[in-house]
């Protein structure tokens, strides 16, 4: 019988798929050849991941061994890379001379790696990781342990990471974007898998552009273009593939990213069909392994005369790290008509988070307990509608159909003995007999009595439920005023927990204290931000998206959408040099208003954004930095003449009040902070209506705080009297550190002080002695990362983007 | 008529950020999400005109640097108990360049094409 030839050009995955669909749909219809360009049989690359970290063997992961091919009739040539297709002979020849004629042609070329172009990327040890060549060149590396660098934290980057790491290398991942799999994760999530992974000792640098890759006669290290240099005997470049589709495009087939097909995996000539990788199937290109076996069964369906339609694929993606559950599929972008459930379970580790639209799952994200992926896949697929299920759709499918249970139920029903806090080990018993026996209503009550869910706090609703059991309705669990709708935790709980837990991102705050937006909204963001700045000076990286405009552009927004500027004068001196400089600035940017402000300096009106950093320029020259009249952080030191020029002056207030301006700028405080130094009792610069304000007497100076001249008026309260100088400014910025730590965001000194009681701030700053010291060195600590003045550091270029148009349209008169 | 116009690429932007792109006669802001979506809005608050690109972007709103109206990215009204509505306009990705067409689109069309 003469059968039909049918030739496939590789011998991956798909077209294994297919020719197992093909032989069980019309067996024996083909004369099947395949050219293989590696020297092997058709192996499952999805687990060559368990093959690099050692917990599987190539054997272990052949899909058709030997006999497969001969049982099937099919003709495989190993290691012959084909050269060129000649579609008017019909014929395709191998780079070895063999040369196979075919009535039908399958391209299956699969993929290419993308190596970046940059220098040292040809250098022996810079490998891919793509086929079981590469795997065994890396576990040849690999032998002499050393240091591995992995350039891209996808999917393949971070296999490759792990596997490496178990083989008892030194494993660093750099990342360009700042979240890791920032395809099939959301930022969240990607935060759990940071954490996990480097707690298995990978470490991850994100937001690192590759420069070059340094080394003679091969791999010595990384070069980033922040200038770190990574060492490392071995670079595996996992940063993407391309559709492998040269020899396609050289036989005149159409290609675009990868060769085009059709519906039924048609190229654009009718005898060739392309498959797997190299395909591009309306505008998509597919990498991973379900969509590629969907469109293997529609090829082999029309290579039997079927007319099986591909409509292209949802995806999903599981991470092959052993002990890292993770999944992810479908757009888990936000928008306005989607909605969101999301469940946090910080102590478990699990985070899931399912997209919705119009009442149906559209995307899926899973970490921790992935047991129901597939289950939310399969509804997302099919499309059902969720309505009916919505209430315990997150629990996942074995929480169907059954009835749903009152929380409180459950732990009513708890025995006494049962652990409701895991840090301090109190039971259920101790904290209900506690609350009965001393008259507790509050939960600050009962984590003081009981120690319960005072320390990571995650037994807190635990333990509002048990309160709520015993109190009935005496007890109202939401006393405490929630910082935004975003949490149910008040400012003082999230301080505190960023502290405990050692939160040092955004994403970890909102993560581990079960945030329930993903991004957080205007009111909350700002705050976080201002927390991690003011308790991790060193590690925490400020977010300017989540920083109101003023503090993002450092200068005023105005109603009119101009801005104003104010240079600092330092205590509110100026010369005449000074302005001269600010007049010459006034002129040439035709600035329409210039304004004495109250705080001694002087303001700048109706300034055009695009002009800011030329404005700043100027202003810099003659020696102006920024007077941060915008910051929720120390603004002006005003004061009055002092012992320089008053004959009242007993001390020198101005010069005091330049030393502690020059000191303090720049820091971050959670409300503005307005001071004063007035050289005597007669007080001109008005000190006692200041945040922090100081009197000058003639035994030393009276340090006041507390005041308020703004939407309250009040006067200052007296902190305590000091003998020099230098304890008064030791003093302040002691004071002004606790409030730092302490305080809610736009919480002014004086509502703070009323919280937390003028005693005891007295107490830690005038008499504790240790205290006052801890407070001072850890504001002197982070002095050392916030005195860069912003207006110098735009004006050389940062931020730019913020003060350019993207684009000037021009646009033609429409006649 | 509906032509598009290249303003620049996605990376152009800061992620929960927006930049500005002047016709002449108007400014369009356009807003990049934290998961790189991308939204054109007029640059003006229908509350005071206060310059949206200058706000703070979070999930897909946007809240005002003025007096803090919070308006929908997509559809470009004000949410919760506001109400107005600012001009939005058609804005596609093609790869990494932004596509920007100037004839704006109802909110109503925005919901109906969902």
């Amino acid at each position: 019988m003469n059968r039909e030839k049918l030739v496939i050009i590789g011998n991956g995955m798909a077209p294994g798929r297919m020719l197992e669909e093909l032989f069980e749909k019309a067996p024996g219809l083909y004369d099947v050849t395949i050219f293989n360009a590696e020297p092997r049989v058709n192996y499952d690359r999805i687990m060559l991941s368990p093959v690099l970290s050692g917990e599987k063997a190539y054997d272990d992961i052949i899909i058709h061994g030997d006999d497969w091919y001969r049982d099937h009739g099919v003709t495989l040539h190993r290691g012959a890379r084909v050269g060129a297709i000649d579609r008017v002979a019909k014929t395709v020849t191998a780079e070895n001379g063999i040369v196979a004629p075919y009535d039908r042609l399958v391209i299956a070329t699969g993929s290419l790696p993308f190596i970046i172009p940059v220098p040292g990327h040809q250098l022996p040890g810079v490998l891919a990781y793509r086929d079981l060549d590469d795997v065994e060149k890396m576990l040849d590396i690999a032998r002499n342990k050393g240091k591995a660098i992995v350039i891209g934290a996808g999917l393949l980057g971070l296999e490759a990471a792990y596997g490496l790491k178990r083989q008892g290398m030194d494993v660093t991942v750099v990342h360009l974007m700042p979240t890791i799999m920032e395809r099939q994760l959301d930022p969240a999530a990607a935060y759990l898998l940071e954490k996990a992974l480097t707690e298995r000792g990978i470490a991850i640098i994100t937001k690192a552009d590759t420069k070059a890759i340094l080394g003679t006669d091969r791999v010595e290290g990384v070069e980033l273009k922040d200038g770190r240099i990574l060492d490392g005997e071995m670079v595996i470049m996992a940063v993407g593939i391309r559709p492998a589709s040269a020899l396609a495009r050289d036989a005149g087939i159409a290609v675009n990213r990868g060769i085009v097909v059709d519906d039924g995996m048609m190229t654009s000539d009718p005898n060739i069909y392309a498959l797997g990788e190299c395909a591009e199937h309306r505008g998509t290109c597919y990498g991973l392994v379900a969509p590629l076996y969907e469109s293997a069964r529609i090829l082999a369906d029309r290579l039997c005369g079927g007319n099986g339609e591909y409509g292209g694929s949802v995806t999903n993606t599981k991470l092959k790290v052993t002990g890292i559950n993770l999944f992810s599929a479908g757009d888990f972008a936000e928008g306005d008509d989607r909605e969101e459930i999301v469940l946090r379970d910080a102590t478990a580790g699990v985070y899931k988070r399912l997209v919705l639209k119009n009442d149906r799952i559209i995307g899926a994200v899973l970490y921790g307990d992935t047991t129901d992926g597939s289950w939310y896949f399969d509804l997302m697929k099919r499309s059902v509608p969720v309505t009916e299920m919505r209430d315990t759709l997150i629990f996942g499918q074995s929480y169907q159909g059954g009835t749903t249970l009152d929380p409180r139920a459950a732990v009513a029903a708890l025995p006494a003995e049962a652990e409701i806090c895991g840090c301090n080990g109190v039971c259920k018993g101790k904290i209900v007999d506690t609350i009965a026996a001393r008259g507790l209503t509050t939960l600050d009550e009962v984590r003081a009595h009981t120690k319960a869910s005072a320390s990571c706090g995650s037994c807190t609703g635990l333990v509002e439920q048990l309160m709520s059991i015993t109190l009935g309705d005496a007890f109202n669990p939401h006393a405490v005023k929630p910082m935004c709708g975003c949490t149910d935790l008040g400012h003082s709980d999230v301080r505190r927990l960023i502290v405990a837990k050692q939160l040092k991102t955004i994403p970890a705050v909102m993560q581990e204290l079960e945030w329930k937006t993903s991004c957080g909204c205007a009111k909350c963001r700002p705050a976080l931000n201002y927390y991690l700045v003011c308790d991790w000076p060193d590690d925490y990286a400020d977010d300017y998206q989540s920083r109101f405009i003023n503090e993002r552009v450092h200068a005023n927004i105005q109603k009119d959408g101009t801005y104003s500027v104010v240079p600092r004068m330092w205590g509110g001196m100026t010369s005449s040099s000074e302005l001269r400089a600010i007049a010459d600035v006034v002129d040439k940017f035709e600035i329409p208003a210039v304004k004495v402000t109250g705080g001694q300096r002087i303001d700048m009106l109706g300034i055009r954004k695009e002009d800011l950093p030329a404005v700043w320029a100027d202003l810099g020259k003659a020696g102006f930095v920024s007077g941060q009249a915008y910051a929720k952080g120390l603004r002006t030191v005003k004061t009055c003449v002092g012992t320089d020029w008053c004959r009242f002056g007993t001390q020198d207030s101005t010069g005091l009040g330049i030393r502690i301006e020059k000191f303090m700028w720049g820091s971050w405080t959670p409300a503005k902070l307005k001071m004063g130094v007035s050289g005597c009792p007669r007080n001109c610069a008005e000190a006692t209506c200041k945040d922090i304000g100081v009197i000058c007497v003639d035994s030393g100076f009276e340090i006041h705080f507390a005041g308020a001249a703004g939407l309250d008026i009040k006067g200052t309260e007296v902190l305590g009297l000091v003998r020099t100088e230098d304890e008064a400014l030791e003093y302040i910025v002691a004071l002004t550190q606790m409030y730092r730590e302490q305080g809610h965001y736009l919480e002014r000194i004086y509502k703070w002080a009323k919280r937390i009681g003028l005693d005891e701030i007295r107490r830690q700053i005038m008499t504790d002695a240790e205290k006052r010291q801890g407070y001072f060195e850890r504001f002197v600590l982070s002095q050392k990362v916030a005195q860069v003045d912003p207006w110098s550091e735009r004006v050389s270029g940062k931020d730019k983007h913020e003060f350019m148009p993207m684009s000037e349209l021009k646009l033609e008169a429409a006649e | 008529m509906n032509s598009w116009f290249d303003v620049g690429s996605i990376s152009d932007i800061p992620r929960r950020g927006a930049r500005c792109v002047t016709t002449g006669t108007m400014t369009v802001a356009v807003f990049r999400t934290a998961d790189d979506k991308v939204f054109a809005l007029e640059d003006k608050c229908p509350h005071r005109k206060g310059p949206l690109s200058q706000g703070i972007v979070h999930d897909g709103c946007v809240t005002c640097p003025l007096h803090n109206w919070v308006i929908s990215l997509e559809t470009g009204r004000a949410q919760g108990a506001d109400e107005g509505e600012t001009l939005s306009f058609p804005v596609r990705l093609e790869g990494d360049r932004i596509l920007l067409s100037l004839m704006p689109q109802t909110a109503e069309a925005v919901i109906a094409a969902e």
